[in-house]
């Protein structure tokens, strides 16, 4: 047993070096003089500029139009993902609870046919989803950016999941209470749906930030563009000069990186404190 | 009060759970539906409250026709199994909701709120969550939810059946006082005999969707309406022995026993009910009365002797009929036959369509309950058959 879970330690500790490694490699290197890079490769030790290169990646432009800098690529991606993650949430809550609490005639058919949407990928769809977003008008805007994505089969599956699971009678003691289908849904099942909201906002969250080629299709103006298409765009751009800019680079992708670990942190705290709470 | 008339309720999947059930309930009467599990107590409850739709019949409500109301219009508070409480709101949120939603004042509410719960005993709680409660507690504060409304009607849905047998006891005391308190129309289903017995001013005792007997708890306990309803209410439920009655004579195995009450029954086969309680010992009982009343007397083959303390079950066979006699706490020769003596005001008679008989000094003197007894029986003969 003990010898167990020293096998078991191991292989955490492995898998979670075999994870923080490359990061740690690149905050490492990030902060050193780009010559150093080049000719030495990857650091192992924080070099001495620090903050002089995460204030240059934050605020200075490099290898775009002015405008454009890591602010204001992180700032798109917010939007971005934010809006993905609200919007999925509002919409896949909606439709579960439509499946679940009203007669729909063939409910289970219903449901099937959005779960099935899950073999159809963006990638499969993306040249008619184009087409549609492009008549529309909605080529560079965050509206286009965002609403062709926002259905989602796998929250609405979750919440669907979720709200069978809420005894009936809470439901009858809600009408006895003379609260209306609307009145359910805002005072009883969001705030009993809170740990699951949490957990499909952090899931869709870094999905949409993550999101590559839907915006390097839609957007044409640099001032649209989202931090994870910026990165490699700025990869192009310095590899074609005389002294490649790696430092810079780096300090980008780690910028990209803080936010979602943020959102993953603070809603994962949130999200066990929901778990522990609302015992039935 | 309440009127229901010709209540059906069908599934979709075509089961009928009450089949054409009509009851008047008066004003301030705690009326009990009690049945064992599928005989469609919940669907009428739930049919009156509203969260049902119904197949076929009316529900009218203090003079107003409610079937095809909402619920949340029909004037009627409603205690649930589980509770229902909301999870996520304090115990007064839990109160206020309905009051809340029905637009009343937020001073209004919470005057409403503060005398219920002091009603209730649980005004340190109002600031607590569901779960941080007792079982007893969740249970009061359900009470309260319904109360606090002040509807016409209040309906409760096995509430007692998820706590503790001592709790459930303290509970049915607190309910039935309540009740009597606050003078409020109560339809109260329930599984447990015991608590329908306490509980109610009227019994419903119900089978596969059909009244077997409406009565006050002594009616049904004592002139139950047939075999199912004298085998539902009382525990350890009636022994049954198969029997003849020709002309007053009833015969019981090799003994023959003249009962003046039933002399217009020619040969006839019946089953013969007895209570485990009213079987006694022979050589307990006064032996000069018993004897000058001629009770019946049956030899009790004894299996098992259970003890519950005060008392005893005793287990056994009569007539080769399984037979269960409560006796007082005694040493008992297993190995000899026990003769037990049952006074004959003690015997229940039941004809083979399983109907009690009314002995015919009851139907002189009651003619109007002895004909309802035959209304009922009429209506519920098929089933019963079946």
């Amino acid at each position: 047993m003990k010898s167990n879970k020293i096998t078991d330690h191991l292989i955490l500790m492995v898998g979670a070096l075999f994870m923080l490694i490359p990061i740690w490699l690149i905050f490492a290197s990030s902060t050193h003089n780009p010559n150093t890079i080049v000719s030495e490769g990857l650091q192992w030790l924080p070099g001495d500029n620090m903050v002089a290169i995460y204030d240059e990646a934050w605020n200075k432009s490099l290898g775009f139009s002015d405008a454009v800098t890591a602010k204001s690529m992180i700032i798109n991606s917010m939007i971005m993902g934010l809006g993905f993650a609200f919007g999925k949430i509002v919409i896949s809550m909606m439709a579960a609870f439509a499946l679940v609490y009203f007669r729909l005639p063939y409910a289970t058919a219903w449901f099937w046919l959005i779960f099935v949407t899950l073999l159809l990928p963006l990638e499969v769809r993306i040249i008619p989803s184009y087409e549609v977003v492009a008549g529309l008008g909605l080529l560079n805007s965050y509206t286009g950016l965002i609403l062709p994505l926002i259905a989602s089969a796998t929250a609405t599956f979750f919440f669907r999941q979720f709200f069978k699971t809420i005894p009936d009678e809470l439901l009858e003691a809600a009408q006895l209470d003379n609260a209306g289908p609307f009145r359910f849904l805002i005072d009883i099942l969001l705030p009993l749906s809170k740990t699951m909201i949490a957990a499909i906002f952090i899931i869709m969250f870094v999905v949409g930030w993550n999101q590559y080629l839907w915006p390097i299709m839609m957007t044409t103006d640099e001032s649209y563009n989202t931090i994870v298409m910026g990165i490699k765009q700025v990869l192009n751009n310095i590899n074609e000069t005389s002294l490649p800019r790696y430092d810079y680079a780096f300090a980008m992708v780690i910028l990209a990186m803080l936010p979602p670990i943020l959102v993953v942190v603070l809603f994962q705290r949130w999200f066990v404190k929901g778990l522990v709470e609302s015992e039935k | 009060m309440l009127g229901i008339k010709q209540l059906v309720k069908t599934y979709e999947n075509g089961h009928q759970a009450v089949k054409g059930v009509s009851l008047e309930i008066k004003k301030g009467e705690f009326l009990v539906l009690v049945g064992p599990s599928g005989c469609g107590k919940s669907s009428i409850l739930r049919s009156i409250a509203g969260l049902e739709s119904i197949s076929g019949g009316e529900i009218h409500l203090g003079g107003r026709r409610v079937d095809t109301e909402k619920p949340a219009l029909r004037d009627i508070a409603m205690v649930f199994q589980n509770y229902a409480l909301y999870p996520h709101m304090s115990v007064y949120d839990n109160l206020a909701y309905g009051l809340k939603n029905r637009g009343v004042s937020k001073p209004e509410i919470q005057s409403k709120i503060e005398k219920v719960a002091k009603t209730l005993k649980i005004e340190e709680y109002l600031d607590r969550k569901p779960a941080k409660l007792s079982g007893g507690q969740r249970q009061r504060v359900a009470m309260g939810r319904a109360i606090v409304r002040d509807p016409q009607l209040f309906l409760f849905d096995e509430p007692l059946s998820n706590l503790d047998a001592a709790l459930r006891a303290h509970m049915r005391l607190e309910i039935k006082k309540l009740q009597r308190e606050l003078g409020v129309t109560s339809v109260y289903v329930t599984h447990d005999q015991v608590e329908a017995m306490t509980l109610a001013d009227r019994i419903v005792v119900l089978n596969k969707g059909e009244i077997e007997q409406v009565g006050t708890p002594a009616e049904v306990y004592h002139q139950p309406a047939s075999t199912f309803v004298a085998s539902f209410i009382g525990s350890p439920a009636m022994n049954f022995i198969p029997a003849v009655i020709d002309e007053g004579y009833l015969t019981v195995g090799e003994q023959q026993l003249y009962l003046s009450d039933y002399a217009h029954l020619n040969n006839e086969t019946v089953t013969l009910g007895i209570r485990p309680e009213h079987a006694e010992i022979l050589s307990l009982s006064n032996k000069t009365e018993s004897l000058s009343h001629s009770p019946l007397n049956l030899n009790l083959q004894i299996s098992v002797v259970e003890p519950l303390g005060p008392n005893q079950l005793v287990h056994g066979k009569v007539e080769s009929t399984s037979f269960i006699a409560v006796t007082p706490e005694m040493e008992l020769d297993q190995s000899a036959d026990l003769s037990l003596v049952i006074n004959k005001e003690n015997l229940h008679i039941f004809g083979k369509d399983s109907k009690r008989i009314p002995p015919i000094k009851e139907a002189v003197a009651n003619p109007i309950s002895a004909q309802e007894i035959g209304d009922v029986s009429t209506e519920t003969l098929s089933s019963a058959i079946a």
